[in-house]
């Protein structure tokens, strides 16, 4: 199909539609779209890890930040109910300042980025390291420490939640 | 390649009706099983015995009057039940149905497709299930809507946490392997992983009952103590997909749990029976027998769902996050430590 194979194709419509909703994330007035937007951004990356051929990356991306952390934001944002309506306007002397500084980080991106086609591009589509099987192997032998205290860093985080959950209660008891 | 395509096109029309199907007899059966349990006829007027009740049910939803409220939120409150059925429909994607079966010199597989990671996809799928009703709820634009959809997606994140770590020890009893199709035919010799796995069926079991919404965790369809829930602004078709999609759920749960724990198309001796018939490998007799002994299993247990509806009352809200944190969980983690040991002692696991 005009000179270009289907994994091609595949690359260029989720790269445009990533990048789609990704602008929309930014550019919708409502937060709750907003943060659907954002689901569908997840969702075209999980597709790119697919051409990769990290089938396990894939799906626990979509575990994680689709099915779990995305439902926390939409809980939080339903809950206090933020519309179009209720955002306030910003000053314009805001709208200016925010307008430099984001063209400014705009220009550092790029310039970090001149000269980044000289760089080499591995051909990830035949690797076989994005399977379950070999991606646990690793894992667990020449990445077994950084596994181990990811999982500490996770404990500590779990821990901390509850924590901060329970003085509340503690508070009211009072 | 058009050979290919045509097999998956017939494989998912198949499926897709195969799952409406039954969800549409399900309805009916629900109500003759609820008749049955309370001495009653049930639906008896269309058709002889109420066989084309569905149906009617259909025709009745979709000419009902469609009422979408000035201050929602229009284009998700149309949204939210679409995405609810989209992704009930979409787990029925890995199961396989029956074993291959031989078509001019090619053998088919009975299943729309056979991933490598068919477990965390099925769990991918239905951490996405909560979606539908939360948009569906914030749409409304109602206060009721809204809290109905808090504690429905609620329900269902805190259950999905016990039901994944059932399925790890699962995972781990069965040989290591993600595919459904592996755990599947693993149980072809041998025994089936209820054996190994009484307890994590259990844990499954009360899972599944509650992503489903069924009874007891059917707290978004009590109307009379929480004004309905998600879908308390729905009408016509849209509360009929919310409805359905419950219905289809319940369907793959009922072949989930039937093909992880009670060996789906296998059953006790079926390769003698095969072998005294005189059945070749790739046969399509051994593919029906075996599709019936599935469907059957699957059978009984939308039955078992709906006996344990009829049967047991309604959860409040703090017992159904009590059992979900409190006593799921930790039981679950107490099974998959189990299982370890036991696999360790079975030689199923090595270091």
């Amino acid at each position: 199909m005009l000179g270009y194979t289907i994994t091609q194709w595949l690359f260029g419509i989720l790269s445009f539609l990533a990048i789609m909703f990704a602008l929309m994330v930014v550019f919708t007035r409502n937060p709750v779209n907003s943060v659907l937007y954002l689901v569908l951004t997840f969702f075209c990356i999980a597709g790119h890890y697919l051409l990769l051929n990290a089938q396990f990356l894939a799906v626990v991306h979509i575990v994680v930040y689709a099915g779990a952390i995305m439902v926390l934001f939409l809980f939080i944002i339903m809950l206090m109910n933020l519309n179009a309506d209720t955002e306030p306007r910003k000053h314009i002397v805001t709208r200016v300042i925010a307008g430099v500084v984001g063209g400014v980080l705009l220009f550092v991106v790029v310039g970090a980025l001149k000269g980044a086609e000289q760089l080499q591009i591995v051909q990830g589509g035949a690797s076989q390291i994005g399977l379950v099987k070999n991606l646990g192997k690793v894992l667990f032998s020449e990445f077994l420490f950084p596994f181990e205290i990811a999982s500490i860093l996770l404990l500590a985080a779990l821990v901390g939640a509850i924590m901060i959950g329970k003085r509340d209660t503690n508070i009211n008891l009072k | 390649m058009t050979a290919f395509i045509i097999y998956k096109a017939i494989m998912c029309a198949a499926v897709f009706l195969l799952s409406l199907g039954v969800a549409a007899y399900a309805t009916l059966w629900e109500r003759k099983f609820a008749a049955f349990l309370q001495d009653r006829k049930g639906p008896s007027r269309a058709g002889p015995g109420g066989i084309f009740q569905p149906l009617a049910d259909g025709v009745k939803m979709f000419m009902k009057e469609e009422i979408i409220p000035n201050v929602s939120n229009r284009s998700l409150f149309i949204i939210g039940p679409c995405l609810f059925m989209v992704t009930a429909v979409m787990t029925s994607v890995v199961i396989p149905w029956a074993k291959p079966m031989m078509v001019g010199g090619h053998m088919y597989d009975l299943q729309i497709t056979d991933i490598n990671i068919g477990t965390i996809y099925l769990l991918g799928v239905v951490s996405i299930g909560v979606y539908g009703i939360m948009i569906g709820g914030w749409a409304s634009n109602n206060k009721f809507a809204l809290l109905g959809a808090v504690r429905a997606s609620s329900q269902m994140i805190s259950y999905e946490i016990a039901m994944g770590i059932a399925l790890i020890a699962l995972i781990i009893s069965s040989g290591g392997s993600l595919s459904l199709k592996d755990i599947i035919e693993g149980q072809d010799k041998g025994f089936a992983n209820i054996v190994w796995q009484p307890l994590g069926f259990l844990i499954f079991f009360i899972c599944a009952l509650a992503e489903t919404n069924r009874a007891p965790f059917d707290l978004p369809e009590c109307e009379t103590e929480l004004v309905g829930g998600y879908h308390t602004e729905y009408s016509s078709m849209k509360l009929g997909l919310f409805l359905f999609a419950e219905y289809i759920n319940m369907f793959i749960s009922s072949a989930i749990m039937a093909g992880f724990y009670f060996g789906g198309y296998n059953f006790p001796f079926s390769s003698e029976l095969y072998a005294s018939l005189g059945l070749q490998e790739g046969d399509w007799l051994i593919s029906l027998i075996g599709f019936g002994a599935y469907f059957t299993k699957i059978v009984l247990f939308i039955c078992l769902f709906m006996w344990v509806r009829w049967t047991l009352p309604r959860f409040r809200y703090d017992q159904l996050m009590n059992l979900g944190w409190k006593t799921l969980l930790p039981l679950s983690l107490f099974n998959l430590a189990l299982t370890v040991v036991v696999e360790y002692f079975r030689g199923n696991i090595h270091f």
